[in-house]
């Protein structure tokens, strides 16, 4: 009796929090909802309006040098950072001592927390004069891969410039979310390994990789996701063209959506605003498919990871 | 270990009283600003004031937005009662704003076309059309990197052959020609341009396309077009600080940023003119205004191939625009007011000492101040 009376109380905490949960869950929805329709119906004037001088060849002849640029510039730096993030994690959770394992988790958080704009300052005043040498050399030594070649910028404001920038930005987020990942690999798992004998590395390869391969993934989605819609570095940094380019060491190369939008926005009248627009829809798109194939990936992986 | 982790502690702690600090000297600092009458007062010198009240809203053109924010508070000085408030939405915004009647006055890169002339300005007596006046000059320097050498001579060909990409090292014989005695190392040549839409882009291309046009075929352009090729960089500032990072480098920026680059003089008549204030002032006096408009329009067309000795072409030049007749007559005498002080003495050379503008010449402040009292 008592027991069905406690079940069925509802006091007024429970009421309000239920509601607040309730709340903050839809706005989240609500909120994308908002931002899709501002895309959508802005978008529409580019298409029906009048022509717009920079888009003379069409729509998607305009912004697929920009979808390339975006990919490209996200790929690059997901190539650097997801191998550095692994390692950064592995090494907190697994190799160092305690309190110094404390200290590099604190300074890899304190790297999230440093706003895009500095990154891009420090990219254009530190990073590419400094990596501006090995550009030339790499041109020199390996200028028969294609990725090489072509006219070295004198600057060092490359498509690999920003690809490092961006991998440095979306660094922290990888490496703490597979840290975590990392730090759960069940206690007899690894316990285990070491009593068959493994070594550290053998461990480290049969129980905690396996555990976290959905989290590796997941935390590369997350930087992809970043490294996508960063705007501001990448402005700052790229010396943008209007083209597809695959050499990442000359000075034309493709710009990303979002930092074209930013370029073009302040001085942009009339509908050419609404293809800047169209272009920020294309990268919602992107961005959501992105997302999409990452669930779908993380969900058929799970059943073979050791998380069951 | 300890002690790290205890330092690091009490400088959170720093960091944190500092952030206090400065964001109490901003909420400071911000009531400060706000209060006029007392900053005159600190001044000193007592100064003529006026008893003008009211306020007169502006938008347009961001190229002005420096001198226009230098105009505003120097003029705030003079009128302690007089609001005046400028939005730099960007020309083609402004001068759509104006023509809606949203605002009194509108600063724009491009003047009035027909087809805007042909309609109505709401703000405006019906029948009656706005004055323009050619007050805010830009001399656009062009800057180059290349070591011991502080000034080269280029024809306006050379200039474009090197923008488009056809004239790619600096040992090139069309450099060579105009700088005898000057060494030129065998170096590429990366020539940087604006990666986002500017009116210095629009005005610099504007020279090339007048002085070359088989050679810079596209015309005036504000979007780089991707087969001349050059390095991209974000706003004045990326521009400099990419030709002051390479080597062999070569932009172009607004004059007063040029810093201590080495600059181009380009030919003008027989002779090589480098930019300055003078110089970029003589070029809108030496330029003919465009036909067929009223006696208070002076929409100028820029003569980039001016002959004239000692005038340097490539300048941006902006428009303050605002109605001959205004429907509010308390307008009419606020806009008298900001006018004379924008073509004043004063007001150019506070454009000039903030803003890196060139003064206007005292013709062309003669000519515009004769406008200027005509508003009614």
């Amino acid at each position: 009796m008592s027991e069905t009376k406690t079940k069925t109380v509802r006091r007024l905490g429970d009421v309000v929090f239920a509601n607040l949960a309730f709340f903050a869950g839809v706005s989240i929805l609500a909120t994308l909802a908002t931002v899709a329709a501002f895309l959508f119906v802005q978008s529409v004037p580019a298409f029906t309006g009048p022509e717009i001088e920079a888009s003379k060849d069409g729509f998607w002849a305009y912004v697929l040098p920009y979808v390339f640029g975006t990919v490209y510039a996200s790929v690059i730096a997901l190539l650097i950072a997801t191998p550095l993030a692994i390692g950064i994690a592995l090494y907190i959770s697994h190799f160092a001592n305690r309190r110094f394992a404390q200290l590099l988790g604190y300074s890899v958080d304190l790297l999230a927390a440093i706003p895009s704009v500095v990154y891009g300052l420090w990219g254009i005043l530190v990073l590419a004069p400094f990596l501006n040498p090995t550009f030339m050399w790499l041109n020199e030594n390996l200028g028969w891969i294609p990725f090489f070649s072509g006219q070295v910028s004198a600057t060092g404001r490359t498509m690999l410039t920003v690809g490092i920038v961006l991998a440095i930005m979306v660094l922290p987020i990888m490496a703490a979310l597979i840290r975590e990942v990392f730090l759960q690999t069940p206690r007899l798992h690894e316990e285990a390994a070491l009593a068959l004998g493994a070594t550290r590395w053998e461990m480290i390869k049969m129980a905690v990789l396996p555990f976290g391969r959905t989290g590796i993934i997941s935390a590369a989605m997350l930087g992809l996701g970043r490294a996508l819609g960063e705007t501001m570095a990448v402005a700052m940094v790229l010396s943008p063209a209007a083209v597809i380019n695959f050499a990442v060491l000359t000075s034309s190369n493709s710009n990303t959506i979002a930092a074209n939008i930013a370029l073009q926005f302040p001085e942009a009248g009339g509908n050419y605003t609404n293809l800047l627009i169209a272009t920020g829809l294309v990268l919602f798109a992107i961005t959501m498919v992105v997302n999409m194939i990452a669930r779908w990936i993380i969900s058929r992986r799970a059943e073979f990871s050791g998380a069951n | 270990m300890k002690q790290t982790v205890q330092r690091q502690r009490f400088q959170k702690k720093n960091v944190a009283l500092a952030g206090l600090g400065v964001i109490a000297s901003l909420v400071l600092t911000g009531c400060a600003v706000n209060e006029q009458p007392g900053y005159q007062q600190n001044g000193g010198e007592p100064t003529q004031v006026s008893d003008l009240v009211g306020t007169i809203n502006g938008s347009g053109s961001s190229a002005m937005a420096a001198g226009q924010e230098a105009w505003i508070a120097a003029f705030q000085i003079l009128n302690p009662g007089v609001t005046v408030n400028y939005d730099p939405t960007g020309s083609g915004t402004g001068r759509a704003q104006f023509v809606e009647g949203a605002t009194s006055f509108t600063g724009s890169d491009s003047y009035w076309n027909d087809t805007e002339l042909a309609g109505q300005f709401p703000s405006c007596e019906a029948g009656t059309l706005p004055w323009e006046l050619p007050i805010w000059i830009s001399p656009i320097a062009v800057i180059f990197n290349l070591n011991g050498i502080s000034n080269l001579n280029m024809d306006g060909k050379t200039v474009a052959g090197i923008f488009a990409g056809k004239i790619n090292n600096w040992s090139d014989q069309a450099i060579a020609a105009t700088n005898p005695g000057v060494d030129l190392p065998d170096l590429a040549i990366t020539a940087v341009h604006r990666s986002d839409e500017s009116g210095t882009s629009k005005n610099f291309t504007d020279y090339l396309a007048a002085v070359a046009p088989d050679v810079w075929t596209v015309g005036p352009i504000e979007a780089w077009p991707s087969e001349y090729g050059g390095e991209g960089a974000q706003g004045t500032s990326g521009v400099v600080s990419a030709v002051s990072g390479g080597n062999g480098t070569i932009g172009y920026v607004d004059a007063s940023r040029s810093g201590e680059l080495g600059t181009v003089s380009v030919k003008v008549g027989d002779g090589f003119v480098g930019y300055s204030a003078e110089a970029a002032a003589k070029v809108v006096d030496a330029s003919p205004l465009v036909e067929g408009r009223e006696s208070f329009d002076l929409a100028t067309k820029i003569d980039r191939n001016t002959t004239e000795s000692g005038a340097y072409p490539i300048v941006l030049v902006s428009y303050v625009m605002g109605c001959n007749d205004y429907v509010d007559d308390a307008q009419a005498e606020l806009v008298r007011a900001w006018g004379t002080f924008l073509v004043s003495v004063e007001g150019q050379n506070v454009a000039a000492v903030s803003a890196g503008s060139a003064p206007i010449s005292d013709s062309l402040r003669e000519k515009a101040q004769a406008i200027i009292d005509q508003i009614r």
